[in-house]
């Protein structure tokens, strides 16, 4: 049995009146995929931005219950929220990368954190963008824009930029929807390599994603959390009906 | 003739207008330019650009003058105005009542004819905090009368800044100065900078607020920021009206060549910087 990274009890948020989240109540387990699955606007991404405190920039949000994070309250007041965004890292749907070379990019992270020594940077950037598979296609080019990168590899760099932070849990937010499929292949290929040390939340509008690179899946619908196991079981024997109908396509 | 005939014959002649309206425009624009050029330019020499004021007059004291007044005006105005549309963007509510406030405010600030902020400006500085006539009343002045336009541009540049870049930045840990500093300003540095140039171009054509403000001592290079002055722009009008018209015309000449300087910085800036900063939404 693993430990759990995050641990969810008793969940609900609303967004001025309007609830998102209904009682959810879910762990997460350390140095596992999972995947959040459900129909657009059941949740999931407002689901994913409790855990590093996104949700924060929203003034009408309003949350309550639970959340663990490495056994700490997230919501506890005198809550570090910069500490959090470090060991909790995230991934947009959209590439964003910043409008400065591919070198900046990565070393934003380090430089909040105090690193200045250029060979310091300099070995958390190769690393990372080794770790991130975009080493070799981008080493010549390391003070070149960002933003001449293709759509895959600016998602790659987010990956790194986001490494270079060292956070210990990684949350996606269907970070390869925007990307042509052999860089989709690239990007769940990586994940299913980076899932040996971090924990990975990702959340995914595509089942056959979810079926290949994660080792549990949550099903959202209307906010609330339907069905969470494994995903074998999640996907060939659910026990809800409503899970059944979504993944056999009847709605979504 | 048939309808669709009749409509195309509409077409043609609307057309006919139109390109013929465009090129009065045109010959007013290049009229006006060639004709200051023509007047101008014979007359401009090292005497009157940078000789003494004595028996000939020079407009050394006013190029000091719009100089001194558009870097005053810049650096008091371009903090404010910059600092007022950070917190509007980056530290209020979109829909809040302070930025409607605010934003009326500025609205009508930028309505007023100069001339009332000449007068404000010469009963608050030139006689009630007993300035007299003096540059620094003046560049004050017109710091006050750019604000709206630097505070509204900023504004507008602040706004553009993609959204998925601020959440990107705090995202990895980034505090809410760290973003501001970081990503926030650089991205929308070529629009502030923009509109701080063309602030400078409304300073440096401005009379007005001048008039009453600055005193328009055409003849002495001023000492410091307390003494009388003048500016480009009135000594455009002190020689018309004192029976100098060559020295209007010359210096109107080097007024243009500022302004046309102006512009042209406006838009390689935006050139230089713009690059990029729009390509992701
Ligand atoms: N900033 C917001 N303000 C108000 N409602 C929001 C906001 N963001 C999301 N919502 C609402 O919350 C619900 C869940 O949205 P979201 O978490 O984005 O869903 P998903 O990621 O599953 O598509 C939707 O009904 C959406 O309209
Ligand atoms: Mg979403």
């Amino acid at each position: 049995m693993g430990k759990n990274a995050i641990s969810v009890k008793d969940c609900n948020l609303h967004y001025g009146s309007v609830p998102a989240l209904k009682n959810v109540t879910m762990d997460i387990r350390e140095r596992k995929v999972t995947a959040l699955i459900g129909p657009s606007g059941c949740g999931k991404s407002t689901f994913l931005r409790i855990f590093n405190r996104m949700n924060d920039l929203i003034e009408s949000c309003r949350i309550t219950g639970e959340i663990l994070v490495e056994g700490n309250d997230i919501y506890a007041s005198g809550v570090d929220v910069i500490q959090l965004r470090k060991t909790v890292g995230m991934v947009f749907q959209k590439p964003n990368p910043f409008p400065m070379s591919i070198y900046d990019n990565i070393a934003f992270a380090p430089r909040t954190f105090g690193i200045r020594k250029k060979a310091e940077l300099s070995e958390i950037i190769e690393r990372t963008l080794y770790r991130a598979g975009l080493w070799y296609e981008v080493k010549d080019r390391l003070h070149q824009s960002a933003l001449g990168l293709s759509g895959g590899q600016q998602q790659r760099l987010c990956i790194a930029r986001a490494l270079a932070a060292e956070p210990r849990i990684l949350l996606m937010d269907e970070p390869t929807s925007a990307l042509d499929p052999i860089s989709t292949g690239t990007i769940e290929a990586l994940i299913m390599e980076l899932k040996a040390e971090y924990t990975i939340v990702i959340v995914t509008h595509n089942m056959q994603q979810a079926t290949r690179i994660s080792d549990k899946t949550a099903f959202f619908l209307l906010g609330e959390l339907v069905e969470y196991g494994g995903t074998q079981k999640v996907f060939s024997n659910p026990f809800d009906g409503r899970t059944e109908s979504y993944i056999t396509g009847r709605f979504g | 003739m048939t309808r669709h005939q009749r409509q195309i014959r509409r077409a043609q002649l609307l057309r006919i207008f139109a390109q013929g309206m465009l090129f009065l425009t045109l010959l007013m624009l290049s009229g006006i330019v060639i004709f200051i050029l023509a007047s101008g330019l014979p007359h401009i020499n090292m005497q009157l650009l940078f000789g003494d004021y004595g028996k000939y007059p020079s407009i050394k004291p006013a190029l000091l003058g719009t100089l001194s007044l558009t870097l005053l005006a810049l650096v008091i105005a371009a903090p404010i105005g910059i600092g007022t549309a950070l917190f509007l963007t980056e530290y209020t509510r979109t829909r809040s009542h302070l930025i409607r406030a605010i934003r009326i405010a500025s609205e009508t600030l930028s309505g007023i004819p100069s001339i009332v902020y000449g007068i404000f400006g010469y009963l608050v500085f030139a006689v009630a905090l007993g300035f007299k006539y003096s540059l620094l009343g003046g560049g004050i002045t017109l710091a006050i009368m750019i604000l709206p336009l630097v505070v509204r541009s900023t504004e507008e540049s602040l706004l553009a800044v993609p959204q998925s870049l601020r959440e990107a930045s705090l995202a990895l840990g980034a505090s809410k100065v760290r973003m501001i500093f970081t990503i926030v300003l650089p991205c929308a540095m070529s629009g502030i900078l923009t509109s701080l140039i063309l602030a400078a171009g409304r300073v440096i054509s401005e009379s007005a607020v001048l008039i009453l403000t600055i005193g328009m001592v055409v003849n002495k290079m001023p000492e410091s920021l307390m003494s009388p002055g003048t500016s480009l722009a009135l000594d455009v009008y002190y020689f018309g009206s004192n029976g100098y018209p060559e020295q209007a015309a010359a210096t109107g000449v080097v007024l243009l060549i500022v302004m046309i300087g102006i512009n042209l910085l406006a838009v390689f800036l935006g050139k230089v910087f713009g690059k990029g900063e729009l390509m992701h939404g």
